[in-house]
């Protein structure tokens, strides 16, 4: 039972004075998402059934190997901004909303880094 | 996990049934949503046939109808039966309105009558409103202003500037928006909600208020504007043709405004 007022309760811990960064940065991602998407599927098409050598030879390209990297780094990091709105939407307990929160994070900082690194590792030729 | 399914005590049940619309031409079935505090009892969904032709032509004439003729328990709120107190929001037919300006007519078999959806009942369609009003009363709903008031009249607006309020101003409270909101449904702890929201922008609009910048504080959260994910439920659901996702998109306009 509790016999704090109704405004008290609604008022809450007050604003988090945060918000919009989250909110641009998806958008932000969203947008740059739509050319590169685009141009991934195009290069996907494109390489159907290529062998090896040539498609190391396409990421030996610096455009292809830049667009690579910011298609891996935007698509990571959308997933997670998206990810932690369904979690904050959908999860009732507070410590359920927090290790979902950090597992999204570090699941996507794991995945992001890890493609990032096979794509600098192929166009580096190591 | 948010609530998908209603909880044991909460699954409504088949009730009464009152068929006093006997050789009647004109009639119609409604089934209302029961519940009593008291009774320790599951909802049940009482059904009422009357003859349409003894009562008025809105969905609240029917009720009052129900209440004075058929069953004086049934409970429900209502006051101006006429759109401007908010006071008979229910969800009718699947959506919510105010039961005094939604024709019968306009319902095209049997009329289901719940109340406000996923709020607190306190008795058949009377929903709690508390933390709605907390929440309303927590944007400041007043001008703020520094500079003292004229003492020898009013403060004064442009009519370009009052026309920044047409659209907004109109907002009656009645939370048809904010419970047709799964964000709200989901969040309405922290989350402000479609109804709160555009009331807010109403004070940000409005050119006499000096507070502007502390508001937009206020607001700038996470669960309390960011909830909205534009599902436009809201708009779909104003009975007064209002477009709260329109101003809560302006304050998020806003919000990046100041810092772009």
């Amino acid at each position: 039972m509790s016999l704090r007022s109704p405004l008290a309760h609604a008022r809450g811990l007050g604003s988090a004075k945060e918000g919009i960064h989250h909110w641009w940065s998806q958008r932000l991602t969203a947008l740059a998402l739509i050319p590169l998407g685009l141009w991934f599927i195009y290069s996907l098409v494109v390489m159907t059934g290529a062998n090896y050598t040539t498609v190391i030879a396409w990421l030996a390209n610096p455009l292809n190997a830049v667009l690579m990297l910011l298609f891996i780094i935007s698509l990571y990091y959308h997933a997670a901004l998206g990810l932690q709105v369904v979690i904050e939407d959908y999860t009732k307990s507070e410590w359920q909303k927090i290790a979902f929160l950090i597992l999204v994070k570090f699941i996507a900082l794991l995945a992001g880094f890890s493609a990032a690194i096979a794509v600098l590792k192929l166009y580096l030729g190591l | 996990m948010a609530e998908f399914r209603l909880p044991k005590n909460s699954k409504v049940k088949i009730g009464k049934t009152f068929a006093k619309a006997e050789g009647a031409v004109n009639k119609k079935t409604f089934h209302i949503y029961r519940w009593e505090p008291d009774s320790g009892e599951n909802p049940r969904l009482d059904s009422y046939e009357i003859n349409l032709d003894n009562c008025g032509p809105m969905v609240l004439d029917a009720i009052i109808y129900i209440k004075n003729e058929i069953d004086s328990t049934l409970t429900f709120r209502r006051s101006c039966r006429e759109g401007i107190c908010g006071s008979c929001a229910m969800n009718i037919g699947g959506t919510n309105t105010l039961a005094c300006i939604k024709a019968v007519n306009e319902c095209k078999s049997d009329v289901p009558i719940y109340p406000l959806p996923h709020m607190p009942v306190i008795k058949d369609l009377v929903p709690d409103l508390t933390h709605f009003y907390a929440q309303y009363a927590s944007i400041k709903p007043w001008l703020q202003t520094q500079t003292a008031p004229p003492p020898d009249g009013e403060t004064l607006q442009s009519k370009e500037e009052r026309a920044e309020l047409d659209g907004l101003y109109e907002c009656i409270l009645c939370a048809c928006c904010s419970t047709s909101c799964p964000s709200y449904w989901w969040n309405s702890d922290r989350y402000l909600g479609p109804a709160i929201l555009l009331q807010a922008y109403r004070w940000i609009a409005d050119s006499r208020d000096e507070f502007t910048g502390e508001r937009l504080d206020n607001l700038e959260d996470p669960f309390r504007l960011y909830r909205c994910h534009t599902i436009m439920n809201c708009t779909n659901a104003c009975p007064k043709g209002l477009n709260p996702a329109k101003a809560i998109a302006e304050i998020k306009r806003l919000m990046l405004s100041r810092t772009l």
